[in-house]
């Protein structure tokens, strides 16, 4: 799967990218005070390419996606800054309910819990019929077969009963393939995968991701995989961009940023991993914890868990940039790159 | 299914048993004699011992309860020692109002406060849900009697527009239909607003949004289905317990229901008819406690497929 999904990626270097986002701003009113949940995010995907967002919890991956499908908690969530460019438009720009359309029938999504994103009281197979029904005035016949023909796709056993059973009665793996068979039912250009196997056992993780590459090399659609494991997205991903307290610090392709971390957050996530090669040697976590959202550290909101601080980054916000000597397309937002790393 | 109505079955069964059985241990346990009560205090002693003999008062204790099961379960429950008719028939004659009444009142209640629950809460914090929210609170601390006197006063001896008391015409229901209306409208709508509130955060709904859908469709039926889950469950048991008769309403606008009936047995001493009421009502009860188990069932497939 990686390799000729990478030849892809190179052959279509020259197309305008699904979707790009250019210095995304999100800020949510709490009762605290404004909270700033993105502070300038930008990335592009592009079709049949595989981009991982990554980060802790309160890094602004979800936030990200919930931007991106209009679906910011309202109306606490807003967007107060960027764009986001996906078919020739600036849907940031655009009111909720003109991005609703193209929820689902251009990009769609799944979550990271299964069971509370299914509704306890429809049947499966009318959940997975309504896109057809409401989106393409299908009637319930045609939409049922057609969402019996994606639950077979996405690996339910005996569809055909199952489709009258409700979420409750199936397992973790299979309620996340139910959600798949749903999202992909209009045949989106990009799907984006908000931590899909963080609720689920490890040997049905690399199924769902096996499935979720499946269907990728079918269809030819872009992925965004929102994952907090590096190790998850390894295997799937060919470029990676990772968050931090609302920025992306780290952008380029997976392997580079696996082999050379220009920014010191993702090498001490990477060293924080256990490998088989480090057995019986103690890992090495990254001390402290992530940042407040609503007191941000002053220049890089990093610099308090660093060990390679130096003034400058207490005072001045690093931008992204390629380091000189990293590859082209590698970009980091640390001033010390080339020094430390 | 099938086994989840038979064990809501059983069960009911075993609480019909137990109202019954408490009614005849409570009666048995108030100090007077049924049998000099109705034969009044001129009575000879050997009347009363017939009377005693002929209502099977002289038989050993659990002789009497069996002989009570027995006729309970084929609906006698004896005469009405003042008004001498079987007591199944005078609440034959007011069974059908109360039923009628909670009827109304359910009907009533359900109307206004869906459409005002669904209005605070797709409004939350704004004008429209704060002035809901202030109505029902104010509502809800009204007590029933008060209300009751009040519409009374003011729409019957004021203005002079309804009937204040019986049911000689349709619009002698108005009055009682609202006053139990009210303070169950200020619940519900309370109920139905917080369900909304707190359905419209869950994952589904975001799921339903991803999908596309517009507002109106994520709202009926993705939400509304979830949130009338324990609504539902709240209207049922309402109307059971109005079933058993307003007992204040009843006699604030001295409508001839079973609540009226009872007090008024209560107050004589008419200890057939007090049972009768007593195992009418907790059947009534039951039964749509029944159902309501069977609809949450139907409504609520997790509940179906577990218990």
């Amino acid at each position: 799967m990686t390799e000729p999904a990478t030849a892809r990626v190179d052959s279509l270097e020259g197309d305008p990218p699904l979707l790009r986002v250019e210095g995304l701003e999100v800020e949510f009113s709490t009762s605290a005070g404004v909270l700033r949940a993105l502070d300038g995010v930008s990335f592009e995907v592009r079709a049949g390419e595989t981009l991982a967002i990554l980060g802790e919890s309160g890094s602004g991956k979800s936030v990200t996606a919930q931007a991106v499908m209009a679906l910011l908690p309202q109306p606490a969530g807003s967007i107060v800054g960027g764009r986001i460019w996906y078919g020739g438009r600036d849907i940031a720009a655009e009111p909720v309910k003109q991005v609703r359309k193209l929820c689902a029938t251009e990009i769609a999504m799944i979550f990271q819990d299964p069971l509370s994103s299914l509704n306890p009281v429809f049947r499966v197979g009318d959940q997975v019929a309504e896109p057809f029904r409401r989106r393409r005035g299908m009637d319930k016949r045609q939409a049922l077969g057609k969402a019996l023909e994606l639950l077979k796709r996405v690996g339910i056993p005996n569809a055909e009963t199952r489709i009258r059973d409700y979420p409750h009665q199936f397992s973790g793996g299979q309620r996340q393939r139910i959600m798949i068979a749903m999202a992909i039912a209009l045949k989106p250009r990009l799907l984006i995968a908000d931590e899909p196997t963080t609720a689920l056992d490890v040997t049905v993780q690399a199924q769902i991701m096996d499935l979720l590459a499946d269907l990728q090399a079918e269809t030819g659609m872009g992925l965004i995989l929102i994952s907090h494991d590096l190790g998850v997205v390894a295997d799937v991903a060919q470029r990676a961009a990772i968050m931090y307290a609302g920025r992306v610090v780290e952008t380029g392709s997976i392997r580079e940023i696996y082999d050379h971390p220009a920014h010191p957050y993702p090498k001490g996530l990477l060293e924080s991993i256990p490998s088989e090669g480090a057995r019986g040697q103690r890992l090495t976590p990254i001390s402290g914890s992530p940042p407040n959202l609503l007191a941000v550290p002053s220049g890089c909101p990093f610099h308090p868990r660093c060990e390679f601080a130096i003034d400058v980054c207490r005072t001045d916000v690093p931008m992204l940039r390629r380091p000189e000597g990293w590859e082209a397309g590698h970009e980091a937002a640390c001033h010390r790159s080339e020094e430390v790393l | 299914m099938l086994g989840f109505v038979a064990r809501r079955l059983l069960l009911a069964v075993f609480v019909l048993w137990g109202a019954v059985t408490v009614v005849f241990v409570v009666v048995r346990l108030v100090p007077a004699d049924p049998a000099l009560l109705m034969a009044g205090e001129t009575a000879t002693p050997e009347q009363l011992a017939a009377l005693r003999a002929e209502m099977g008062l002289d038989q050993p204790l659990i002789a009497q309860y069996l002989q009570y099961v027995g006729n309970t379960l084929t609906g006698d429950f004896g005469r009405s020692y003042t008004q001498f008719v079987p007591a199944m028939d005078l609440i034959a004659q007011v069974l059908p109002n109360t039923a009628l009444l909670a009827l109304l009142a359910c009907l009533l209640a359900v109307g206004v406060s869906f459409p005002l629950g669904l209005l605070a809460a797709l409004r939350v914090n704004r004008f429209s849900d704060r002035a809901v929210t202030t109505l029902s609170l104010t509502t809800q601390s009204l007590p029933g009697f008060w209300i009751g006197i009040v519409l009374m006063l003011v729409f019957s001896r004021q203005l002079g527009w309804l009937p204040s008391a019986g049911l000689d015409s349709p619009q002698s229901l108005i009055l009682p239909t609202i006053t139990l209306a009210l303070p169950f409208i200020a619940i519900l709508t309370r109920m139905v607003r917080s369900g909304l509130i707190e359905v419209m955060g869950e994952g589904y709904i975001t799921t339903a949004r991803s999908k596309g859908l517009s507002e109106r469709t994520v709202i009926f039926p993705h939400a509304i289905r979830n949130a009338l889950i324990p609504v539902v469950t709240l209207v049922g048991l309402e109307f059971g317990t109005l079933l058993g008769g307003a007992v204040i309403t009843e006699t604030v606008f001295s409508f001839p229901g079973i609540g009226r009936l009872l007090v008024f047995s209560i107050g004589v001493r008419d200890y057939a008819t007090v049972q009768a009421c007593v195992v009418v009502i907790a059947v009534a009860f039951v039964l749509v406690n029944l159902f309501v188990d069977l609809l949450y069932g139907f409504l609520d497939p997790r509940v179906r497929n577990s218990r």
